[in-house]
């Protein structure tokens, strides 16, 4: 009995410590994004609120929470409430079972792989809900791509992820983490090109960012999905897009770049390499697929809705299954 | 379930961040398809035809900086030609090549915000503040000379309101030189991005027959292959006297429109630099032309003075026209045709003034473009047909 309560009062603890570093990581994910997007384009970036800016999410999360809390009177009251909390829990309930090195981790379970993509599933319902419930023709269309655009890239998401499960032959993060350190180069890249080619494209479309962000395109649907949201709710939606975008940037550090640990080859260039901690490791390379995104967002346009089916349909989805093929084959004869 | 559905009907507008200022579209979708697209305009409408009837034609002059505000210096030039047209003034060689130096800036300047916003609204963010950067730089020289940066009155009835330094010719030289380049910067950009030409590609496609039908002119017109240029068929000012080509599109989409204003781009600034190379010296305003002798001291000015060479001023344009008399002029602005209309009575006062507003004519033409699009690409013919809600309502 004493046990069990030590270990649920620690998982308590894990996860508050998780969830606080988890939110600073986000708050600055939205600074370093602006700074980034702003030097692309010949700006400064936030640079007013502390020195270069530094206080501007602290700003920016005081004001949303103090802001008045709309609620417009023609819309489905008690889903347009629930809908911000299922897409919030959705993102967060992700990084339960996300290990940051092999000692850092809430729940190490066995079907991780599959756990993730099935909660990242369901922050779905928090966007068609909020499109349905607002009772805005331009949410309704928000929501009504969001889910053509969730369902279609959840499929080659899912087929780009089973060639990495082939290989390491565990549905288990940390399995599959380990697994890769047995290769010289330490990660799934590179057999798996294919497949993380098809992780990073779906990854975009997941999470709605450019150039797929349709769902909430801004010169056509104003908003999207949340356009009648304000306050906290808002940023609710805001923190969920960011969290799972950190979710996917964890997962393509999982499953192909090798997570926590070192390629194998480059420690035995720079031996010192070793003595930097796994977490390290593992927030550079997070950081890496975060940047990728803002790089995206500064550099390209955005795709039109039909033209996202044709891609998700057309060449991502038969590319995966290639992929899967391939890696089948190979694992088989070899 | 009973077969019981009818179209959605979405309200685009006025308060849209995609529709270039006020301007409303009622579209009739089914899914993401359009039926039916209908452009409703007047938001933004001042009554500038009206107000022209009760002001003398040298005072009408500032109204016309406001129907298209991004390119001022065109309509300035527009409405002085029709005057002059009427009471028969030459205006001196240096005036026509200042003039043809500054439209041409503002058609530079003018096409600079078409690609920031066009390319905004497919989504490409950077390009926007890329555009405004080299924008700035020509406001600067609009300031230099003029005092203003976007309504600038610049032109006069007869000539131009004030000579242009060697300053200023310096700074623009430099700006000449280092443009291409700022243009292929936008071009690397968009034109050689793969969703860049999915979206514009194919996309809002009208015919040559179609488009003249339409009314449609400038880039809107040349992007469907028709050669037509306010600027070669009807010269004016000292556009017969630079060398100067007429980009021509082929399909008539949204990258045809989009690539014939890129290479106006350059054509634009070759007109600059030849007009600076053979921008001759002399008067910048007809000695016919009305205008107010002012004292040379400011403090000697007093009411009754002015108000007496107002008098004067109105009196000498009454001379010239005498009869009851209409006059059209048109010139190339950046959007297409701009035609100024002008019926006179024996006052110095216009009996009746109509614009002949591109934007107007390519507004009517959105139903056309968009019917069978998607809802994307709404946003895309709005930004490739370039329409300023100033010069559409007036």
């Amino acid at each position: 009995m004493k046990e069990t309560l030590y270990v649920i009062l620690i998982t308590i603890l894990k996860t508050a410590l998780y969830f606080g570093i988890l939110m600073l990581h986000v708050a600055y994910a939205t600074y370093a994004e602006r700074k980034i997007i702003g030097h692309i384009q010949l700006r400064l970036g936030p640079m007013v609120v502390g020195p270069h800016g530094l206080l501007q999410p602290i700003a920016d999360i005081i004001k949303l929470i103090f802001k008045e809390d709309i609620i417009p009177s023609n819309v489905d009251k008690k889903i347009f409430t629930i809908a911000p909390l299922i897409s919030l829990t959705a993102a967060l309930s992700t990084f339960a079972v996300i290990p940051v090195s092999p000692q850092w981790f809430i729940a190490d379970i066995n079907v991780g792989i599959l756990y993730v993509l099935g909660i990242l599933g369901l922050g779905t319902y928090g966007i068609i809900f909020a499109g349905w419930s607002s009772n805005s023709k331009y949410a309704f269309l928000g929501g009504l791509r969001s889910v053509a655009q969730m369902i279609s890239y959840e499929i080659a998401l899912a087929m780009s992820i089973v060639g990495v499960i082939i290989m390491a032959e565990s549905f288990n993060f940390i399995e599959i983490v380990n697994r890769q350190a047995q290769y010289p180069l330490g990660m799934f890249l590179f057999p798996q090109i294919i497949g993380y080619f098809v992780f990073l494209v779906a990854m975009l479309a997941e999470t709605n960012r450019v150039p797929f962000d349709l769902p909430e395109a801004e010169t056509e649907l104003v908003a999207g999905y949340f356009v009648e949201y304000s306050g906290i709710r808002f940023s609710l939606f805001y923190l969920a897009e960011y969290l799972a975008m950190f979710c996917m940037s964890a997962l393509a550090t999982i499953c192909f770049w090798g997570g926590w640990t070192i390629p194998p080859l480059l420690v035995k260039i720079f031996p010192f390499l070793s003595f930097v901690p796994p977490v390290l490791w593992f927030i550079l390379k997070v950081y890496l697929h975060m940047f990728l995104f803002f790089w995206f967002r500064g550099t390209l346009p955005r795709y039109r809705y039909d033209q996202l089916m044709a891609i998700g349909w057309k060449v991502l989805i038969p590319l995966a299954l290639l992929n899967i093929v391939l890696t089948s084959l190979i694992k088989y004869y070899l | 379930m009973t077969d019981n559905t009818k179209e959605l009907i979405i309200n685009l507008g006025p308060q849209h961040p995609a529709t270039h200022g006020v301007l409303r579209l009622i579209l009739e979708v089914e899914g993401e398809i359009i039926k039916k697209c209908i452009p409703h305009i007047g938001y933004l409408h001042r009554g500038v035809e009206k107000l022209s009837e009760d002001l003398t034609y040298v005072q009408v002059l500032p109204l016309t900086d406001r129907l298209d505000y991004l390119s001022s210096m065109i309509n300035n030039v527009g409405f002085c030609l029709a005057i002059e047209k009427l009471m028969g003034i030459n205006v001196p060689e240096r005036a026509k090549f200042i003039r043809t130096m500054m439209a041409e800036m503002a058609r530079i300047c003018s096409h600079l915000l078409w690609i920031a916003t066009h390319a905004l609204d497919i989504g490409a963010m950077t390009v926007f503040l890329y555009a405004m950067r080299d924008r700035e730089k020509l406001l600067e020289m609009f300031e230099m000379v003029t005092g203003a940066r976007l309504t600038v009155s610049y032109p006069r009835i007869g000539g131009v309101r004030c000579d242009i330094n060697d300053k200023f010719l310096e700074e623009l030289e430099k700006f000449i030189e280092e443009f291409p380049s700022k243009v292929e910067e936008y071009e690397t950009l968009i034109d050689r991005n793969r969703v860049w030409l999915k979206r514009t590609k194919g996309v809002g496609v009208i015919t040559a027959e179609e488009a003249i039908n339409w009314g449609l002119t400038g880039p809107t017109l040349r992007g469907s292959g028709v050669y037509y240029d306010v600027r070669k068929f009807f010269p004016y000012d000292a556009y017969d006297k630079v060398e100067f080509e007429v980009p021509v599109g082929k399909n008539g989409d949204v990258y045809d429109r989009y690539k014939c204003r890129m290479l106006e781009f350059r054509q634009s600034a070759k007109i600059i630099k030849q007009c600076i190379e053979k921008l001759p010296t002399g008067p910048i305003l007809a000695e016919e032309a009305p205008r107010i002798r002012m004292p040379s001291s400011p403090l000697k000015i007093n009411k009754e003075d002015i108000q007496f060479e107002i008098y004067l001023m109105e009196k000498n344009i009454e001379d010239f026209i005498k009869k009851f008399t209409e006059v059209y002029a048109s010139v190339e602005a950046p959007r297409g045709e701009l035609g100024f209309y002008i019926v006179c009575d024996e006052s110095a006062k216009p009996y009746r003034m109509r614009v002949r507003a591109p934007s107007f004519v390519h507004a009517g033409a959105l139903s056309r473009l968009c019917e069978g699009s998607l809802i994307a690409d709404v946003i895309a013919n709005i930004g490739s047909i370039d329409i300023v809600l100033g010069e559409c309502d007036r």
